[in-house]
């Protein structure tokens, strides 16, 4: 049980990462954006292309580092693999979303069109990369067996580190600078951040990079626990969606919670049912929140 | 204009605008000199806040002219008009509820490149009650102190001029009175321009220089605050007998 | 020749069978505004209740390897009422928690049912036999006429007229029913359900009903795509083939229109179909693994031109219709 506790915060990290981004896009763009799952994806596989393809290439093949499976050259592939993720996420907003918004269509609509986003993002993945399933690298897993039956891979330790440096990363952001607070009060009231002079559209392209790069940094770490493959991120998606409902719909600090406690009590489902019902479990703990508290357990600010 | 600080500040003429085909206004024009306080009042739906809105740049303008210190802003979005030194507070949703009050501060000088530190002590020292909250949320205060950090945060760009709809709506009498007095404050003391709707009409004629009402979208009747006050008509419609 | 007629035969009854679903989809959204992105699990739910419904319990060597829950051997029109009544169901479930939010939360959890339903066909073997699913389902008639001299592969012209029929008896009912008072409130909840409210009208109610006539639409869709495919897995109802292409079809033909619902229907099938062979063509064969995707990335483009070009779709919606709100 210990063990599924210490796995399921790996997982609840990761589904924070994903969720902290698609909840603040969610503050600022007013939509669910249905393709943030394959997002994640898309980040996985532009890590996969630069450690399999392009940094070889250049005779830069990855040697893991101590009792990882994996070295540098993996962990320097998160920057270009969140960059263009980013882009692809503004490159979507200009090509799709803001049109839709200029033509003042109602937010479910760019939901529609999230979804065709998705759709057509993994269609490219599956046209590019096939179905199957990759791994980062071929290095070995070593396993530390701790006390209490836990059992933990340092490819793990490196998951929780880099996905609560860039929560952590993230919130200092959002919190300090002048440029995260005009964030949080274009979610706040958009109208009067107009008034005060925020550029929203550049908060907008803003906000859809930070969410694309996280979400990419999401669907790495989520290929270093597991495996890459194509629906990857899809499978995420309920758990991202219900981690944002558990902590209300665009307050940044409930999805955080939201995350871990979804990481947690997916994987201690486990213990009783078949693995492969976890993102039922999601749905689950969804239903229940939206029954006992559809404001969230942390009470958004918006959620009438 | 002039350059020692009077004569038109403000002159909107002619203003025909609404909402996707429907017309609110139907031609205002009215003016707004420097170190006034001038009032619009008038029933609910004339499209008062429509006048402020459109002045403001957040509803275009179909016809008509708006001049703010001898230049056009008629077809400037509002985060333009906001640069040339006229700061709006809406008749509602004028905070930002989750940012602590401090923060809903500095959102206000989010176009000041400059150090805006001694402003926001001004203000503090103008609103007591906000500055020992600095840290709470905006969206956990009272009424009037929310109406006191909307106030400040339009007041961080040190403008010109202040736009107020309904300032003293649904606020408790004793607080009403403090807004009153706090606009004819930041009027007198910091020397803003202030142009004003109010419901609250006869107290706000009262502090006001000049007034307007506003019917169906038209002006129809303007004068000083007095002159409006001692108006029988408007007594009988507007100021509760 | 006969080769090509019955092809076209069966072609024309899956497009009726998603001119339905489209329908279905149109009550949701296209005249209450209900975000349903989880069509695959009433489309599931719908054929596997069919199918159980209407098939006996297995026997002999074959209960060795299928398994399901139950098997009550009855004919084919109580296989669909069941479908459409358990589909229903499981809207009212969904429904209760989601209705009175926001509306994207019916969006999550429509998404959500979809993916648990596909779940459970998929591991709960004892259900319905699992990935392997069930085979054999039984067609209406069939062994009747062809006693009677018809020809096995003339079937499909016989099930098409079953499914045009059905499509065409909902269509009707459907266009009834957005016409009178009824569908009136439909509409006025989809502009603003403040209004309504104020009139005094339960929106709840209304989104309740329409959510659950939608279901119960669809749920009948899937059980004649059951008995029309003769074997189901749960792979076939994924949320590109159960939802996605019902959505393209629907927001192709206009929203808010019967008539676009089943006209969207026809032409993407024919595009969906159309392309399968084109691509073949098309693609070397090395790539032909990659084939059904570029089908895929060709729809979700459409889908994303029609959004940006043509918002309201071929036919738009009637105006008559929307006069009356
Ligand atoms: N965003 C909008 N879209 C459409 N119509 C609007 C909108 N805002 C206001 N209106 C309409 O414009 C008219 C004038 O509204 P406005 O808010 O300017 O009136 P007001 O004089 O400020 O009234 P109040 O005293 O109630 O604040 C009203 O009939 C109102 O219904
Ligand atoms: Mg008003």
């Amino acid at each position: 049980m210990a063990n599924l506790v210490v796995s399921g915060i790996i997982l609840g990290s990761i589904i924070t990462l994903g969720a902290v981004g698609l909840t603040l896009l969610y503050g600022i763009v007013n939509f669910g954006n249905f393709a943030h799952g394959d997002m994640m994806t898309l980040g996985a596989y532009i890590a996969l292309l630069m450690t399999a393809t392009i940094f070889p290439a250049l005779g830069l093949v990855d040697t893991p580092i101590g009792p990882l499976s994996f070295g540098w050259v993996m962990l320097v592939s998160f920057l270009p693999a969140m960059g263009v993720t980013g882009l692809a996420a503004i490159a979507a907003d200009r090509l799709v979303y803001r049109r839709l918004r200029e033509r003042r269509v109602r937010p479910i609509m760019l939901a529609i069109a999230a979804l065709a986003v998705a759709f057509v993002m993994r269609s490219v993945i599956y046209i590019l990369w096939g179905a199957d399933f990759h791994f980062y690298s071929q290095g070995l897993r070593t396993t530390w067996k701790l006390p209490l039956g836990i059992t933990l891979r340092p490819d793990q330790v490196v998951v929780l580190v880099v996905a609560w440096a860039m929560v952590v990363g993230l919130y200092t952001f959002l919190q300090r600078t002048k440029t995260g607070k005009a964030l949080r009060a274009l979610a706040d009231n958009p109208d009067l951040a107009r008034v005060s002079g925020i550029a929203t559209e550049r908060m907008i392209t803003l906000t859809w990079f930070i969410g694309g790069a996280m979400a990419a940094a999401a669907g790495i770490l989520l290929g270093i626990d597991s495996q890459v493959r194509p629906e990857m991120g899809w499978l995420m998606l309920l758990p991202l969606f219900a981690a944002v409902i558990l902590g209300g719909i665009g307050n940044a600090y409930g999805a955080l919670a939201g995350g871990l406690i979804l990481g947690v009590v997916q994987q201690v489902s486990t213990a009783f049912m078949s693995p492969s019902y976890k993102p039922a479990v999601a749905f689950i703990i969804m239903i229940l929140v939206l029954l006992v508290r559809p404001q969230g357990i942390f009470g958004g600010s918006k959620s009438s | 204009m002039t350059e020692n600080g009077s004569g038109r500040l403000l002159e909107v003429a002619d203003v025909v605008s609404g909402y996707g085909e429907m017309e609110i206004l139907h031609g205002v024009t009215l003016h707004v000199d420097r170190g006034e306080i001038v009032s619009l009042i008038g029933p609910n739906g004339a499209g008062k806040s429509t006048v402020i809105k459109t002045i403001f740049g957040l509803v275009p303008a179909w016809s008509g002219q708006v001049v703010f210190d001898g230049e056009p802003i008629t077809a400037l979005p509002p985060e333009q008009i906001v640069r040339r030194g006229i700061s709006y507070v809406p008749q509602v949703e004028n905070i930002f509820p989750s940012l602590t009050v401090e923060e809903n501060l500095e959102m206000g000088a989010y176009l000041r490149e400059d150090d805006f530190r001694p402003q926001m002590e001004r203000i503090y020292q103008m609103f007591p009650e906000i500055a020992d909250r600095r840290r709470t949320p905006a969206g956990k205060l009272s009424g009037g102190m929310r109406q006191m950090v909307a106030f400040g945060r339009a007041m961080m760009l040190e403008p010109q001029m202040l736009l107020l709809d309904e300032p003293s709506a649904g606020l408790a009498p004793l607080v009403v009175e403090l807004i009153f007095e706090t606009v004819v404050n930041i009027n007198r003391q910091a020397g803003v321009t202030i142009l004003m709707v109010e419901q609250n009409a006869r107290k706000a004629l009262e502090i006001s220089h000049r007034g307007y009402v506003l019917v169906d979208g038209r002006n129809r009747v303007e004068g000083t605050g007095r002159e409006l006050l001692a108006n029988e008509e408007i007594g009988r419609l507007f100021l509760g007998g | 020749m006969t080769g090509i007629l019955t092809f076209t035969a069966g072609f024309l009854a899956m497009a009726g069978i998603f001119a339905i679903m489209s329908l279905a989809l149109n009550v949701h959204w296209g005249y209450t505004g209900l975000f349903n992105i989880g069509i695959a699990g009433f489309f599931a739910v719908g054929a596997y209740t069919s199918a159980l419904v209407t098939s006996p319990m297995p026997a002999g060597v074959q209960a060795q390897y299928v398994e399901q829950a139950f098997g009550l051997d009855q004919p084919f029109l109580v296989g669909v009422l069941a479908a459409g009544i358990v589909s229903g169901l499981v809207a009212w479930i969904i429904g209760f928690p989601t209705l009175r939010l926001r509306e994207d939360y019916l969006a999550i959890a429509t998404i959500g049912i979809s993916e648990t339903i596909r779940l459970i066909f998929n591991n709960a073997r004892w259900l319905a036999n699992g990935p392997q699913g069930l085979v054999g389902i039984k067609q209406p008639l069939r062994e009747w006429l062809i006693e009677r001299g018809m020809p096995p592969n003339f079937y499909n012209f016989f099930y098409l007229v079953i499914v045009i029929l059905l499509m065409v008896l909902i269509y009707l009912a459907l266009e009834r029913g957005i016409r009178s008072p009824w569908g009136r409130v439909l509409r006025a909840i989809r502009e603003d359900e403040v209004v309504p409210e104020t009139v005094g009208k339960d929106v709840f109610r209304f989104k309740m009903q329409s959510l659950v006539l939608g279901a119960v639409i669809m749920g009948i869709g899937g059980a004649l795509y059951a008995h029309f495919a003769r074997a189901i897995q749960p792979s076939v109802f994924t949320p590109l083939f159960g939802t996605f292409v019902v959505w393209v079809m629907l927001i192709l033909g206009g929203s808010g229109n019967n008539k676009g619902a089943i006209l969207g229907a026809f032409i993407v099938w024919a595009i969906w179909s159309g392309s399968a062979y084109l691509i073949r063509q098309v693609v070397p064969v090395e790539f032909s693994a990659q084939a059904p995707y570029i089908r895929l990335l060709l729809i979700g483009l459409l889908l994303l031109f029609i959004l940006l070009t043509r918002p309201q779709g071929l036919l738009g919606e009637e105006k008559e219709v929307s006069r009356l709100t």
